[in-house]
């Protein structure tokens, strides 16, 4: 039985979220290939190597493949995983946009976003926002999921010694092109990475005054999100959204600031090991699943937390 | 150029859903369904597309029960011209919705297909990719924005940590997120209107589709509830509690 992981790369370096994926496919159990499909990925391929628990890494090194176009990246892994009894993803922006393409190419249903193995063919998924949790079976040949990371610990980063094998794919489909991006640049860690997280929320009441927290998170090493709310309010660009529309986070300290805790929010945040919660609104639904609740004005609290930590 | 909109009919987003008792699924009896909030985007996006005069027509379609031709016609008095429902009692997955929509797809050859980046019920991202895969078409899924310009659509992307565009030939699937438009409400004059408007129900058998699926539902359970904690009275007992008793800081 061989499992196939999709690896989420930057082509110099393998994103956090591919670790976890890696300990979702040791959970199945049977060989791990990853592939690593980029431009100029061989550091990538190279920390994929090194990675505990791999048996192989499938690079696949061709200019068509440089911004992860689905078009492009889906028929090379629809190829390489048809005899793999199960092809795995992270459930990050890039793997639910090729994955389910890889699906219908291979004429199979997908899993989405597992939080956890039962067996090799049995998984847990939210539905309903997180307010229901299916057991699905599946009886496809290849089983193809994406694997929400915050369900699954990281396997170690170093420890492994697989195979390199080069693999050819196919040349450019033709259909689409990449035009350009633009990324936050911060030197705060990711957010589903991080292991303090700090958000605001409709409570901070512009995006001016995101700097309390921008502050406290770098003297905490934290990242920082943000309610839909705040993003619907213009306060913070959408990437910084913590929720079931956003990011599904789940650090050892998530700091709740001005969010009342609408469900959509809660659903994001709330496997979070331990919840703060500053709210000048007693009542709020967020004290409802935080352990440690502050009825505070935020504007005195934070600045107040960022001298005592 | 025509614009196909796929939408769906799901339990409203206000419902706070409950599993039943059997763990056989959610319990919908007796509550509000409307339209998919991403859905609604797209048939937003597609009438913009209309009024800067890029769509000439707008063919709406939904894969689901016969009470689903309440979604299409809200869909229509909003401003879709037609609509097109493939009833199915039974609960599609994603393939079998896409395949369906290929059906549709190869009979109206529309240059623009919108949908929803997903659904809120079921919540699998999955479709829009999955029917740009049978049909051969690029993809610009989780769209901030669309923009057509001749023979290609650029799409801006909502990706993790930023944006992205892409320009993807003509015909094109775009699936929406939440920052695309804002959509509007139907006027009362727009709903009688809707009541007119061509509905053509199709059965998924007519289209030469076979729906059965290899994913089956073991049990549906509520999730492991979250309870409160404390309330602490000042930041300074606050940073007490994260030091030495939970350990985080």
């Amino acid at each position: 039985m061989t499992i196939l992981v999709i690896a989420e790369h930057t082509n110099s370096a393998l994103a956090p979220a591919t670790l976890n994926t890696i300990a979702a496919a040791q959970k199945i159990g049977g060989d791990i290939h990853v592939l690593v499909a980029g431009a100029a990925c061989g550091a990538a391929a190279e920390a994929a190597a090194k990675v505990a628990g791999v048996a192989k890494v499938l690079v696949a090194d061709n200019a068509a493949y440089a911004h992860q176009l689905p078009e492009n990246v889906a028929p090379l892994v629809a190829e390489l995983g048809k005899g793999c009894s199960h092809i795995l993803a992270a459930a990050t922006s890039n793997g639910k946009n090729i994955l389910p393409r890889v699906a219908a190419l291979l004429d199979v249903d997908q899993i989405s976003e597992i939080i956890s193995v039962e067996s090799a063919d049995t998984f847990k998924r939210p539905i309903y926002a997180g307010n229901a949790i299916a057991t699905v079976q599946s009886s496809a040949a290849v089983k193809v999921i994406t694997v929400r990371a915050t369900g699954f610990d990281a396997v170690a980063a170093e420890g492994g010694s697989a195979a390199v094998e080069a693999v050819s794919g196919s040349a450019d489909a033709g259909k689409s092109s990449f035009v350009g991006e633009e990324l936050a640049k911060s030197d705060r860690p990711e957010l589903t990475a991080a292991k303090i997280v700090i958000s605001g929320g409709r409570g901070m009441q512009n995006g001016d005054n995101f700097k309390l927290l921008y502050t406290l998170a770098d003297k905490l090493g934290a990242a920082v999100g943000a309610s839909r709310a705040a993003v619907d309010a213009g306060f913070v660009p959408n990437d910084m959204q913590v929720g079931q529309t956003g990011k599904i986070v789940a650090p050892q300290l998530y700091v709740a600031v001005g969010i009342s805790g609408a469900i959509q929010h809660l659903a994001g945040m709330k496997d979070s090991k331990v919840i703060v919660a500053i709210n000048k609104d007693e009542e709020a639904p967020i004290f409802q699943v935080a352990d440690y609740g502050l009825v505070a004005d935020l504007f005195e609290a934070v600045p107040e937390l960022e001298t005592l930590v | 150029m025509k614009v196909l909109v796929a939408v769906k009919r799901v339990v409203d987003y206000n419902v706070k859903v409950r599993v039943k008792a059997d763990n056989s699924g959610v319990d919908l009896a007796n509550v509000k369904m409307s339209m998919n909030p991403f859905c609604e985007i797209a048939v937003e996006e597609a009438v913009r597309l209309k009024e800067k005069g890029v769509a000439t027509e707008i063919v709406v379609v939904s894969i689901g029960p016969a009470t689903a031709q309440e979604q299409l016609r809200t869909a229509l008095a909003l401003g879709a011209d037609r609509a097109i429902l493939v009833e199915s009692a039974d609960e599609l997955n994603s393939l079998a919705v896409a395949k369906l929509l290929k059906a549709v797809v190869d009979k109206e050859q529309p240059q623009l297909v919108i949908l929803g980046k997903q659904s809120i019920d079921s919540d699998n991202n999955q479709t829009g990719q999955m029917l740009a895969a049978l049909s051969g078409y690029a993809q610009g899924t989780f769209a901030s924005k669309v923009e057509v310009a001749g023979d290609k659509v650029n799409v801006t992307r909502e990706v993790d940590g930023g944006l992205q565009t892409v320009a993807l030939n003509l015909p094109a699937i775009v699936t929406t997120d939440l920052r695309l438009n804002e959509p509007r409400y139907a006027s009362l004059p727009n709903i009688m209107k809707a009541k007119k408007k061509p509905l053509e129900v199709v059965t998924p058998d007519a289209l030469g589709v076979a729906t059965a699926s290899t994913l089956k539902t073991l049990k549906v359970e509520a999730p492991a509830a979250r309870s409160a904690g404390i309330k602490v009275k000042s930041v300074a007992e606050l940073v007490e509690k994260l030091k030495n008793e939970a350990k985080v800081i």
